[in-house]
């Protein structure tokens, strides 16, 4: 007998393992279960929310597209998730920059300062704001919006690019640098076509985190502005109507895009990298 | 050679960004910090001591009367359940992650990662609906003969706990995975040929090692849930009122907000002082990469 035959690595799967990939797969229903539940309550024929659902239309999805408040809503969200976008991956490479190739004083300070909206709670920062922001008239404002979901984006960001930036050898920007090149043009030119696939990530994930971002929009949302995340839980506390499987459907495709536009980014980045090591 | 010249060479040698040109560079990040983030925080501390006169009566308040005692209390332990059952769930999807190659395993990664990126309120909606009188489970259990009227599962302290663990999961998985797959498979190999069972295997070998990786998924998860705004608002019981409800409660309906920021406030205080005691356990870099 070899010796191969106990090592239990190589032992035909027993009782244990099969009731462990049960266990597991059990869990990934649990998971994926309200998703493969809500979307084909979308297609139900019945003004109601029933489950399994009755027949096939896309009433709701239409009447979603028809509904002046819900597209308020939606392009209000859209236009805060695009700036935010923008603004999180202007401010984040700066800060990135920085902190792989600069020099950042008292950075214990700057960690926390950086690491702190992933820690404080939320509705700290929802409710700091609205107290903050309701008596100078800016409490359902675009800006305050834009500027709480770049807060809560950059530490995503950063930590996306950061990885990526501090893989690339400084000494090509030097190079660059050398040649007559200033600091700027070097980081345009040398740096930036390098970590563009990350900067791209980063910034996909500050989209769908403004886009979905639910707490903040609760407490600074007024009368009038109001967020997609902000009328769906309205629509959810006050019992829900079936346009909400319909947007929750669309939100998980928007979800799952993200999600294969990272892994699209991904593969990008490790081809430009053994092309790179190739050279 | 003047001394400037001097370091603004050896500058150009080592490559690093000066520090005037650092500061620049992170002026903005500086300036949108302090204004959205920082000053926030320290005015609910102003407004909590300030308003209307100086004064601590917002605290005296919250440790005073017994009511909001119960509401930390409670907060506190929905939230350890809710990290309890994180753990239990998420530590065998780990492993098995971490055990796995190819399409298998990136099929686990793609159930992991997409309610991770996926709206916290589909995902409640969707419980909200099958936790109803009418909805999935109750008319499951009724079908299977095991109940006779439905059961009051919605607006319960049961549906926080399970729509929380399901939102917060991932947050438990991907430490969990960051740690078990650096663990050689030949440790439990060795351990099995040296006679140890299946269970101490796992026991007195994988455990032990992926420790860090638990401590940090929990905590992460944990630190998250006492927080956690729209769970408890939309699935939780109204009678029993947790931390983030009663604030909600006080700053849009009561309109107390002194003691709303007073609340914030001593919330805030616990999970950072949760924190910075479990420092070195956080790695908050596992989550922040999205599972990359």
């Amino acid at each position: 007998m070899s010796a191969a035959a106990h090592t239990p690595a190589r032992r035909r799967p027993d009782a244990a393992a099969w009731g462990m990939r049960a266990f597991v797969y059990a869990v990934l229903v649990f998971l994926l279960l309200p998703t493969l539940i809500i979307v084909p309550m979308s297609f139900s024929v019945k003004d109601y929310l029933e489950f399994p659902p009755t027949g096939f239309t896309l009433r709701w999805y239409a009447e979603y597209f028809a509904d002046r408040r819900w597209r308020a809503a939606t392009l209000l969200s859209l236009e805060i998730a695009v700036l935010t976008t923008f603004c999180t991956m202007i401010v984040g490479t700066m800060v990135t920059y920085v902190m792989v190739r600069g020099r950042v004083l008292f950075r214990g300070a700057f960690n926390l300062l950086l690491m702190g909206p992933i820690i404080v709670p939320h509705i700290a920062m929802a409710v700091g704001l609205y107290l903050f922001l309701k008596p100078i008239g800016l409490a359902g404002s675009v800006a305050g919006f834009v500027a709480a979901h770049t807060v809560l984006a950059l530490p995503f960001f950063v930590f996306t690019v950061a990885a990526s930036l501090s893989q690339i050898d400084p000494a090509l920007e030097q190079a660059a640098m050398s040649c007559g090149c200033s600091r700027p043009r070097a980081f345009v030119n040398v740096t930036l076509p390098l970590i563009v696939p990350s900067v791209l990530s980063g910034g996909l994930f500050a989209f769908i985190i403004s886009f979905d971002e639910p707490t903040i929009a609760f407490f600074l949302s007024g009368i009038r502005d109001r967020t997609l995340p902000r009328r769906m839980f309205e629509n959810i506390e006050h019992g829900l109507t079936p346009e909400l499987p319909a947007i929750a459907t669309l939100l998980t495709l928007l979800s799952i895009a993200i999600l294969a536009g990272v892994a699209l980014l991904n593969l990008w980045a490790s081809r430009h990298k053994t092309a790179a090591t190739r050279e | 050679m003047t001394a400037a010249t001097r370091i603004r060479r050896r500058r150009a040698v080592d490559g690093r960004l000066g520090g005037t040109a650092s500061a620049l560079l992170l002026a903005p990040f500086l300036v949108l910090m302090l204004v959205a983030f920082v000053y926030p925080l320290v005015d609910l501390l102003l407004i909590s001591v300030l308003e209307p006169a100086p004064t601590l009566e917002n605290y005296r308040r919250v440790f005073a009367e017994p009511v909001y005692g119960r509401v930390f209390l409670r907060t506190v332990w929905i939230s350890l359940l809710t990290a309890v059952c994180a753990l239990i769930l998420a530590f065998p999807v780990a492993y098995l992650m971490s055990r796995s190659r190819g399409l298998f395993a990136g099929m686990l990664a793609a159930c992991v990662l997409l309610p991770f990126w996926s709206s916290v309120l589909v995902r409640t909606a969707a419980w909200s609906v099958m936790l109803g009188r009418e909805g999935m489970v109750n008319t499951t259990l009724k079908g299977l003969g095991l109940i006779e009227a439905p059961l009051q599962l919605l607006y319960t302290q049961g549906a926080v706990i399970i729509g929380m663990t399901h939102v917060l999961m991932p947050f438990m998985v991907l430490p969990l995975y960051g740690t078990l797959r650096a663990i050689p498979d030949d440790y439990a190999r060795a351990a099995a040929l040296l006679g140890a069972s299946r269970f101490r295997v796992f026991a007195e070998v994988i455990v032990p090692i992926a420790m860090p990786g638990i401590i940090s998924g929990f905590l992460i998860v944990f630190l998250t849930a006492l927080g956690f705004f729209i769970t408890p608002t939309l699935l939780g019981s109204p009678q029993e009122q947790m931390i983030v409800t009663l604030i909600s409660q006080q700053v849009r309906e009561v309109l107390d907000w002194p003691f709303a920021a007073a609340v914030v406030s001593l919330l805030t205080a616990l999970v950072l002082a949760i924190a910075f005691l479990f420092n070195r356990f956080l790695a908050f870099d596992k989550v922040l990469g999205g599972g990359r």
